[in-house]
């Protein structure tokens, strides 16, 4: 609301509890428009939550957290935060793209089907639109050969990019990723984080939870370590990867490194 | 034997000689397979003996009456009770589902008491009490709830054998359609939900394009299966005097005293007809696994990902 840059995300003093287990304790980050930032942290620290959050998968407990300048899955009214309707959380998530670890594409439907049913569901556009949209992006990232295969037929790297062709197909604001490497054979790596890094190159604002180091210091604009439910330290890569303040951001490095 | 099974071993044992690629294979043999086609064989001759030679199979009657008109009407009577009972037991049925599944407790408790209490009493029971239903509501109407009615009707007007039939029938399975639905849904990935979520899709859309074509898969066997349970089950609705192909046959012996011939003519078509929709499931099935081959359109794509899959294990096999 400043006269500087609206941030694309903006998290202040988030919690979020399920049932009596508080999983995050005040998270506060801002990601700018055409950021990519990096989440690190041990399993069980939240990362994959508040990730949800944003996209309002999950229900925040308590805090703000807002995309683009829009409260997530509420509406602020004369001081009070009213739930939005399923229709409007919808067209909030339509703006917003998500890759899953364990890809979580439509087996039924082919390559094509997987990229173009929401465009066209959700969107309305023209199948004859929809279809070329989805046939670049594969190209893209790729897999212009495999369009008319299903996706049991293709291997996890294949798989997963075909996930970030139909997250963006819908043409979002914000890609999220929840470790979208870390069901792949190592030999299938590289060929996802590439598409990411073109994705990245492109100008995208990117959430990116990885434990692939590589790609946090080469192609993240800043990296933010989480443990135990807070943000125990971020910055620029060089920064917090070379020369990290807190114990626990240390200890975690020299683990995964 | 023993030096056979020492040479398929994987690991070679020591002093095993070294695995040649072409040794004969000895085929496993089974003397008890043949045993036992013997025994089945002479029972099945007794049986087949006693089904020509004993008369009172009555198998001329039975010629006689398999395509008269009497016995054609009730069976045609009973494919639509059967498709009609079905057709309402899968919307309902589907309903009761998604209520069942639904966050709003007042929906999911309904739908689970409409099960209790369908699943939990005879569908016989339930077709008596919709045949005398006059005698519980001599008339029904419409209006306002405990207030003045705009239409009102004799209840022996409205529900007609036919409709006690219907109703008893899709009712009842209606309940159990539900629960198969209810488990077809929930065998599907909560990631399938979240990541149709992701995209924008809302829950009615995620149900029909996301989650409900895989359900497919887990609910055509089951409701295939009831299917052919409700084609047999019309049968008990002969209680209310509707003429299926059960009380057909009856109306039939009750005149002239043929009854084993007359029970054979209708378990013959009772028998067809179930015959002939296995053969439609074994179709659905096909249709709903179709995801499992290779490629969607066209044999030649298929033909192509077949022919790389090939070059595939080919260059593996070399490598080892
Ligand atoms: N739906 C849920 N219900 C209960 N506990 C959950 C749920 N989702 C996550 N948790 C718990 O929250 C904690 C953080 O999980 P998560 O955000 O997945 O961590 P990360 O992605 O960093 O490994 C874990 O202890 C996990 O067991
Ligand atoms: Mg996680």
């Amino acid at each position: 609301m400043t006269a500087a840059v609206q941030p694309m995300v903006e998290a202040r003093n988030v919690h979020k509890s399920f049932g009596h287990l508080e999983v995050l304790k005040g998270v506060d980050l801002q990601v700018a428009p055409g950021e990519v930032m990096t989440l690190l942290g041990p399993s069980g620290s939240g990362k994959s939550t508040f990730l949800r959050l944003i996209n309002h998968l999950e229900t925040l407990t308590s805090g703000r957290l807002s995309v683009d300048g829009q409260l997530v899955g509420y509406r602020e009214d004369r001081g009070r935060l009213h739930e939005l309707r399923e229709a409007e959380i919808a067209r909030m998530r339509a703006q917003i793209g998500m890759v899953f670890q364990r890809f979580h594409l439509f087996p039924h439907m082919t390559v094509l089907q997987n990229v173009t049913c929401a465009p066209i569901g959700v969107k309305g556009e023209s199948r004859d639109v929809a279809e070329q949209r989805a046939i670049a992006l594969l190209d893209q990232v790729g897999l212009s050969d495999k369009v008319r295969a299903y996706p049991q037929s293709l291997s996890g790297g294949q798989q997963q990019r075909v996930a970030i062709a139909r997250a963006l197909a819908m043409q979002p604001k914000l890609m999220l990723f929840d470790e979208p490497t870390s069901a792949l054979d190592p030999e299938l790596v590289g060929e996802v984080l590439d598409a990411m890094r073109d994705l990245a190159a492109s100008g995208m604002t990117m959430i990116v939870v990885t434990h692939e180091m590589g790609f946090a210091r080469e192609v993240a604009d800043s990296v933010v370590f989480m443990d135990g439910g807070v943000v125990v330290e971020s910055g620029k890569p060089e920064q917090v990867l070379r020369d990290p303040q807190h114990e626990r951001t240390r200890s975690f490095l020299s683990k995964v490194l | 034997m023993a030096t056979s099974a020492a040479q398929q071993a994987p690991t070679p044992g020591a002093g095993a000689p070294p695995a040649a690629d072409d040794l004969p294979v000895v085929r496993l043999r089974h003397p008890w397979r043949w045993v036992s086609y013997g025994v089945i064989a002479v029972l099945a001759a007794m049986f087949l003996h006693s089904l020509v030679s004993n008369p009172n199979f009555g198998w001329d009657v039975v010629g006689e009456y398999l395509f008269s008109v009497r016995i054609l009407d009730g069976l045609a009577k009973t494919l639509q009770l059967t498709a009609i009972a079905m057709l309402l037991g899968i919307v309902l049925g589907v309903a009761l589902a998604v209520m069942r599944l639904s966050d709003n407790p007042a929906l999911s408790r309904t739908s689970w008491l409409y099960i209790w209490f369908f699943r939990g009493t005879p569908v016989f029971v339930q077709l008596l009490f919709w045949g005398f239903i006059s005698a519980l509501y001599p008339s029904l109407s419409i209006g306002v709830p405990f207030g003045p009615s705009f239409f009102e009707t004799e209840t022996n007007a409205l529900i007609t054998p036919v409709v006690a039939a219907i109703l008893g029938l899709g009712l009842n399975e209606a309940a159990y359609l539900a629960e198969i639905f209810r488990g077809g849904i929930q065998s599907i990935d909560r990631g399938q939900t979240e990541a149709a979520q992701a995209l924008g899709m809302k829950r009615s859309r995620i149900l029909r394009q996301i989650i409900m074509p895989q359900a497919m898969r887990v609910i055509v066997p089951p409701t295939a299966n009831n299917t052919i349970s409700m084609l047999k089950t019309t049968s008990l609705v002969s209680v209310l005097s509707f003429p299926e192909l059960l009380y057909a046959a009856q109306l039939i012996y009750s005149v002239s005293f043929e009854t084993i011939p007359l029970l054979i003519t209708a378990s013959i078509w009772y028998l067809v007809v179930t015959s002939v929709l296995t053969v439609g499931q074994y179709y659905i099935e096909r249709h709903y696994s179709r995801s499992d081959r290779l490629e969607g359109l066209g044999r030649f794509g298929r033909l192509a990902a077949l022919q790389r899959r090939r070059t595939v294990t080919d260059l593996g096999q070399d490598a080892r």
